[in-house]
């Protein structure tokens, strides 16, 4: 692996971890959703880099795509909970 | 404060254990045995140039059609409890209760300018499933996808339910009557070699591979769509 892709791999970790972490501490729901697309966003290109291109498209049509969106969907019909 | 401790004490364990596997890992220099049979043999045994797809459609077919049917019971279980009628009393309240904001026209000119174009790229996705990356679930992925767009870019949008589902139906028992034609035709359930091989590299090759590709596709997209449909829709409730 050259020092370029290394770099890059690395710094995706650290992305990935990033919005792990906001995820999971992050104040407000929506935003916590947000940041578990963008770590499957990036969890994706991660698999480009691995050489895994078809993971990768799945990852992102799939993982960062329509899971947020079937994430919002379903915030929008459980709103009104006090624990939502 | 205890709880804290072994909350500690577990995820240190676990960092030790996940080093330990990582200092004593030495990736492979050889393939073993089950992979060097599909680098060796894909190619003459399916004719695709894309060896995951090789995998996925033809010797480990049965798995796909087990993860479709997974699918399947996700989306008809989520239209199954969304769609329950209403208690009688209750006033039927659609979205226009609330008077969304219309989308802009920046928005609504996109969409309709989006749209067939990310269509065309889910069909060129999982028709071109066995020469490049992607295959039926991505290009079925990227088929909602362009449904969502048109979903968010108007959320009063009404879908035709029937389509969808008439589509899902469908494409699904082709998929099985070319499982069954492949253990009549040729050497058992799901084989592509039912029709011929052809020119290896070439868009009508491979055998059943883009044939079945395109109706995962489609079922996959449709399963999807009418997931995303039904919990839009019954948001009124």
């Amino acid at each position: 692996m050259s020092t370029v892709m290394f770099v890059m791999s690395l710094l995706l970790a650290c992305a990935m971890i990033a919005s792990a972490y906001v995820a999971l501490r992050g104040q407000s729901l929506s935003m916590a959703v947000l940041a578990a697309g963008a770590v499957s966003l990036f969890a994706s290109v991660m698999f480009v880099l691995l050489a895994a291109p078809d993971v990768a498209m799945t990852e992102a049509a799939i993982g960062s795509g329509l899971t947020t969106f079937l994430f919002f969907f379903v915030m929008g019909r459980v709103k009104g909970g006090k624990d939502d | 404060m205890i709880k804290k401790f072994v909350a500690l004490l577990l995820l240190a364990g676990l960092g030790l254990m996940f080093v330990g596997l990582l200092l004593g890992f030495t990736p492979d220099q050889v393939l073993n045995t089950t992979a060097s049979y599909y680098a060796d043999h894909s190619v003459e045994d399916t004719g695709a140039a894309n060896i995951v797809t090789a995998i996925i459609v033809t010797y480990r077919g049965l798995d796909t059609l087990g993860e479709v049917t997974v699918l399947f019971l996700t989306a008809t279980i989520v239209s199954l409890i969304l769609t329950q009628p209403r208690p009688s009393g209750t006033p039927v309240i659609g979205l226009t209760e609330k008077k969304a904001l219309a989308s802009g026209e920046l928005l609504q000119t996109g969409t309709r300018l989006l749209v067939p174009l990310v269509l065309l790229f889910g069909v060129y996705v999982f028709v071109n499933g066995h020469l490049t990356p992607g295959g039926g679930f991505q290009g079925g992925a990227i088929l909602a996808s362009a449904l969502l767009l048109m979903l968010l870019s108007d959320p009063t949008k009404r879908f035709n339910h029937r389509f969808i589902s008439r589509v899902e139906s469908i494409s699904g028992l082709l998929y099985v009557v070319i499982g069954v034609l492949g253990l009549v035709l040729a050497g058992g359930f799901l084989d592509n070699r039912i029709l011929p091989l052809g020119a290896f590299g070439t868009l009508f090759s491979a055998g059943a591979i883009p044939v079945i590709y395109t109706l995962i596709g489609l079922k996959v997209g449709a399963e999807f769509s009418s997931m995303m449909v039904t919990l839009s829709e019954s948001r009124d409730r």
